[in-house]
């Protein structure tokens, strides 16, 4: 057992460092696949971007609207990256390199990104700015849909390995990734995760076409910064539950170490990402939310059904 | 005592005197959050890590994120706290008050009579609580199932939209 | 839902495109002949300069950009004293190439001409003027509309047409 606090260091240097990283990444993928080369300038492959574009954030005006309620619009960023770093914490990396193993651990990555709607909401009130405020209500209704359907469908994992906890959940895909019986779960838990952390094509609360910024619009300077981080962090997460959950996590052919396994499929998924964000047009608020109740929610709750009946008799039998 | 308890106690009893205290409604809702989440706190010192999560997920993470939407939209701002300010004179809040700190009182004395906490914390675990929940309170749970899903259906009814079947223009002009 | 993950698919695709960019600073974008870039004064086919001063450009200018003094020389031939154009302001529209009757002012294709100071970016006459004849090589203004001479004026000279009369309809 590798001593706690050198896993809680090492999780915080890495996942930061990757957020960081994936302002770069994500703006070469989109260029690549918008026939650009994207930011090639600063350092080798314009790596440096990342150094650029913080110290650009760093040495922006820290500016609080005179208008805005002072306490909850500095408290309103802390809360994104509070939220998602804490989700983290139930992740397992490697067998044994996790922060903390908690038997709940689902539960507490769903009560984790509930408290990341905060940020939205707060943050797009105290700015007191009518298009923030349109992107909080947005928000706030879209996160709070869409992690519904996100539960249902992570039930279906829960169902077929018997445990809340995400170790156990990986050990018990040993045999066959949960993708292949939880097909269905795995889509909507995929659509939920990008509506989740307010990605492209659902980035429905920022609309940069409609509503300037959104929540954000009156942030600046590193305020600014921690939504960005946030964003990209919830990126990640969701792309490393993905694996968790229905990828077999670190499980894979052993040339190679489990950390390995997961690093690799988990920045698949956050490819996946920058590809949907390439490829999708936004749609309409309300068709967001009519697709989120009227076709997730259904078949989510038929997914959660099926398996619990097919469970039920593979053990009865 | 878990000093964890200690904290998380202070807290939520110091967050919960804020939201009364506070004349910015959006504050004191946060405040409301904060006390939330120290309970949920509280409820994992004493083995209850099922219920703590569901908790922040179901109180803190929905309904009072609902709560907040609609205080969003009601436009409040420092005119309200103003108000608000002027109607809470000491003459209002000091009889409950004195009643509010009697009953601290009273509950303190209870709790420092039982010096030894109940020996030997038993964590519950999530299975132990299906169990319990679809075994001996069957019952209570369907029962709630049939209250929220006349909630649901009482929803749906006063928010359906009629539809509309003429053009707008003949809407309007159709009784003309 | 298919047309959905098809149009991931082609945007997958797009990684093994070829890429369109231009590499600026490198690489430079090729321009077409008759691109609007920096505007110049040229010459005629003798060398000497084609502007008339006859103000048309200036007036043409929607952003007012053009200032030009005519004056003329010992032969009574005008040409601007001064000639400015502020290219802080001009828009690049063209109109006063379009506006020049002697194919003076012409709009050339380049566009490399950021400066750190506002002030270099209003261009004198011998900025302006370039020895080359731009778009028009071999057109002389005075060739083809005559000239008045000595006791001749214009089209009584040998092996000349009568000028068109402008203020005519009959052909």
């Amino acid at each position: 057992m590798i001593n706690a606090w050198w896993i809680i260091g090492g999780v915080l240097f890495v996942l930061l460092n990757t957020a960081a990283g994936l302002i770069w990444l994500e703006r070469r993928m989109l260029a690549l696949w918008q026939d650009r080369y994207g930011p090639n300038r600063a350092g080798p492959f314009g790596l440096f971007i990342v150094l650029a574009d913080t110290l650009k954030l760093f040495f922006k005006e820290d500016w609080i609207p005179p208008f805005a309620d002072k306490v909850v619009f500095v408290f309103a960023p802390a809360v994104v990256v509070a939220s998602v770093l804490m989700s983290f914490v139930i992740v397992p990396f490697a067998p044994g390199i996790v922060v903390a193993d908690l038997n709940i651990g689902i539960l507490f990555f769903l009560a984790m990104s509930s408290l990341g709607v905060y940020s939205i909401v707060l943050g797009g009130w105290a700015s007191n700015n009518k298009y923030a405020l349109l992107g909080a209500m947005r928000g706030a209704s879209q996160m709070i849909s869409y992690e519904v359907f996100m539960g249902l469908a992570l039930m279906g994992v829960v169902v077929l390995s018997g445990s809340f906890n995400l170790q156990q959940i990986v050990e018990s895909q040993r045999t066959v990734w949960f993708v292949i019986p939880q097909l269905l779960g795995f889509l909507i838990f995929m659509v939920a995760g990008v509506a989740e952390t307010h990605r492209l094509p659902f980035d429905i609360p920022e609309a940069e076409s409609e509503l300037v910024a959104g929540f954000h619009s009156e942030y600046s300077g590193m305020k600014f910064g921690m939504f960005f981080i946030g964003e990209y962090l919830g990126v990640t997460l969701i792309s490393a539950m993905v694996v968790t959950l229905y990828f077999g996590g670190w499980l894979g052919p052993s040339f190679l170490p489990p950390v390995v396994w997961f690093a690799i499929k988990t920045f698949a998924f956050i490819s996946l990402f920058i590809l949907l964000r390439a490829s999708m047009p936004r749609p309409r608020y309300d068709q967001l939310m009519e697709y989120g109740w009227k076709v997730l929610f259904p078949l989510s709750l038929l997914n959660l059904l099926v398996t619990a009946a097919i469970k039920l008799w593979l053990v009865t039998k | 005592m878990d000093i964890a308890f200690i904290v998380a106690a202070l807290i939520a009893v110091a967050a919960t005197v804020r939201v009364i205290t506070c004349y910015n409604i959006m504050h004191a809702l946060l405040y409301l959050v904060v006390s939330l989440l120290a309970v949920a706190v509280v409820l994992y010192t004493y083995g209850a890590p099922f219920m703590a999560v569901l908790e922040i997920i179901i109180y803190a993470g929905a309904i009072m994120v609902l709560i907040i939407f609609f205080v969003m939209m009601l436009n409040l701002g420092l005119e309200t706290a103003e108000h608000e300010k002027a109607w809470l004179r000491p003459r209002i809040w000091i009889v409950p008050g004195i009643f509010c700190v009697v009953l601290l009182g009273e509950l303190l004395y209870l709790i420092l009579q039982n010096k030894q906490p109940s020996a030997g914390i038993q964590v519950v675990p999530p299975k132990q609580v299906g169990m319990a929940l679809f075994g001996p309170y069957l019952i209570a749970v369907e029962l709630t199932g049939i209250l929220l899903m006349a909630g649901i259906v009482g929803a749906y009814h006063l928010g359906r939209q009629h539809k509309k079947t003429v053009h707008r223009f003949l809407e309007n002009n159709l009784n003309t | 839902m298919f047309s959905l993950l098809r149009s991931m698919w082609l945007v997958f695709l797009h990684m093994f495109h070829k890429r369109d960019t231009y590499q600026y600073p490198e690489q430079k974008a090729p321009l077409p002949a008759r691109w609007r870039g920096r505007i110049a004064l040229t010459r005629d086919p003798d060398g000497e300069e084609r502007c008339v001063g006859c103000y048309l450009c200036a007036a043409a200018c929607p952003v007012d950009c053009i200032s030009l003094q005519a004056t003329e020389d010992e032969h009574g031939r005008r040409y601007p004293e001064f000639f400015r154009i502020n290219f802080s302001r001009c828009i690049f529209c063209g109109f006063c190439e379009e506006a020049c009757p002697t194919y003076a002012i012409q709009l050339l294709p380049d566009f490399e001409m950021a400066e750190y100071n506002r002030q270099n970016l209003v261009y004198e006459k011998h900025d302006l003027l370039i020895p080359s004849q731009g778009k028009y090589p071999g057109y002389n203004y005075y060739k083809v509309a005559g000239l008045a001479i000595k006791n001749k004026d214009k089209g009584e000279a040998e092996h000349e047409e009568p000028p068109v009369d402008i203020k005519s309809l009959l052909p």
